[in-house]
């Protein structure tokens, strides 16, 4: 059987990595946004973190990536820094961003190609081979040739996470991968997730306010609020959760004669 | 004191840039391709501008040369005269702020663009320094188109000189003088200098533009504000440095 990319890097057999995040702090300024943050990610398993919007969710994914330094505490992948660049060569870190942040400039096949390449990992037809697999995986046979502005949302969606597939890695960060798509893409993006983690046996870590996507596919849940922790466990633990703040968070009730913001503007 | 501070800071990022940019020259063979690119786009596309330019740049020098050198008799000298302007002076510093207007923008705002929409954070993730992807093929290009297109505008300006000597009446200069009292007084080492020049200019011209649009935040407004500042700090740079470059070259 031929090996993959990251099993001919690491001469080994590929293995999902673990995520350890502790006592992680971060500020911009005097504004906190995440506070004394603990987390153990398992190798493997899809972790999803959920919280409303501003509650720091992206910050924690884009420490994770490497991408910005916490003003305490550490992130460890495997014991390493993700912000060394050796730690995401390593372990082909991919991340996909919000918005898809697809190369404008380049094609859909381009885009993909762009880290095998720039990384001279392996021969051009083997390279090619590769994005056409990743592209059939995720149904974009059709759209290699298209450059990302031809794309709708969940195109270029299902772009980024064919750009991270082509990556190998055994660590992939989602942030909000299933945000301003319609309901049928959104089931989609979510089946694409659960999949890639069986087959590909990558661990996961998907930041969302999708509680579908979070009750459906996650091995475990993080329920993020304010820039603390709230709560970590699997779906069945969140469904009893008790906490008014959690229950409100997944199930917010529609009350016209108390509008919410208007409580908001009282606190 | 802050646009101090902002001075210092972009200074010192620059420096930042330079190095990481240059760090990763030993693997120039793999952006050969952006390189070339970038050749294209920054010194071939800018060679018809760069020609109309700097043949009526050439012949206004002539023509002003000519009727000032008139009253003194010395029209003979209009060759020298535009000559040596354009090799010394003229030519390095047209062509560069042609640079910081054609290419230094475009640069500012492709990469202002991609870092506000997430392109450079994503090049990050996949391992691909920044300092090698985007800015090492553009410095490495304007290295190698610089001295080409001033070569180039030099050429075409002492032309237009000509032309203007040849046929403009009162001045009526024949173009075998006029190109004998330049011959005269050009020296290698004089257009060597003016090549030293363009190389400095255009240098900081596209560091100042990666540097400006690397270090963009924000929304879409920001990325028109870092064009703005990048050419304009493009212009004030080669006017500044044409100063103490000459300076240290008399």
């Amino acid at each position: 059987m031929k090996k993959t990319i990251i099993q001919e890097r690491s001469g080994g057999d590929r293995k999902p990595v673990g995520v350890e995040v502790i006592g992680l702090s971060k500020s911009f300024g005097s504004q906190s946004v995440l506070r004394e943050i603990n987390l153990s990610i398992h190798p493997g398993e899809i972790f999803v973190i959920m919280g409303p919007s501003g509650s720091g969710k992206s910050v924690l994914l884009r420490q994770m990536a490497g991408l910005d330094l916490p003003s305490a505490g550490s992130i460890q992948i495997d014991g390493h820094d993700p912000a060394n660049p050796d730690t995401r060569d390593r372990f082909a870190l991919a991340l996909v961003f919000q918005a898809g942040a697809l190369f404008n400039s380049l094609s859909v096949y381009d885009n993909l190609a762009l880290y095998p390449l720039e990384h001279r990992l392996c021969p051009k037809n083997e390279i090619r081979e590769r994005v056409l697999r990743a592209l059939k995986i995720l149904s974009l046979e059709n759209a290699a040739k298209k450059f990302p502005s031809e794309l709708s949302g969940g195109m270029k969606k299902r772009v980024a996470i064919a750009r991270a597939l082509v990556m190998e890695p055994q660590l992939l960060l989602y942030d909000e991968p299933t945000s301003e798509l319609d309901p049928v893409m959104s089931a989609t993006i979510t089946e694409i997730i659960a999949t890639l983690k069986n087959e590909f046996k990558v661990t996961s870590v998907v930041v969302s306010h999708d509680r579908d996507l979070a009750l459906t596919i996650a091995d475990r849940v993080a329920i993020l609020m304010r820039g603390k922790l709230l709560f970590v466990g699997t779906p069945a633990e969140l469904r009893k959760a008790t906490d008014p703040a959690i229950t409100d968070f997944l199930n917010p009730q529609i009350d016209l004669k108390k509008p919410r913001y208007l409580q908001l503007e009282a606190s | 004191m802050k646009q101090l501070n902002a001075i210092f800071e972009g200074l010192g990022s620059a420096i930042l840039l330079t190095t990481r940019a240059f760090a990763t020259l030993p693997s120039a063979p793999r952006i050969i391709k952006r390189v070339v690119e970038q050749v294209f786009y920054g010194g071939y596309g800018s060679l018809p501008i760069i020609s109309i330019l700097s043949f009526f740049i050439g012949a206004v020098l002539a023509l002003q040369s000519g009727i000032s050198l008139q009253n003194f008799g010395a029209k003979q000298l209009i060759g020298t005269l535009v000559g040596e302007s354009l090799v010394r002076e003229l030519g390095p510093v047209m062509v560069a702020i042609l640079l910081a207007g054609r290419v230094g923008s475009a640069t500012t705002a492709e990469l202002a663009s991609m870092k506000v929409y997430q392109e450079v954070d994503a090049l990050v993730t996949m391992n691909i320094p920044p300092e090698r992807f985007l800015v090492l093929p553009r410095l490495l290009a304007v290295l190698l188109y610089m001295p080409v297109l001033t070569i180039i505008a030099i050429v075409i300006g002492w032309l237009g000189g000509a032309v203007i000597c040849n046929y403009v009446t009162f001045i009526g200069v024949e173009p075998a003088q006029y190109f004998q009292s330049m011959k005269q007084f050009l020296t290698t080492h004089k257009m060597v200098d003016g090549l030293v020049k363009s190389e400095i200019f255009g240098f900081c011209v596209i560091l100042i533009a990666c540097n400006t649009g690397l270090r963009t935040r924000g929304g879409p407004r920001e990325i028109g504000h870092a064009v703005t500042r990048a050419v304009v700090f493009a212009l004030i740079t080669i006017l500044v440095l044409d100063y103490f470059i000459t300076k240290a070259q008399a």
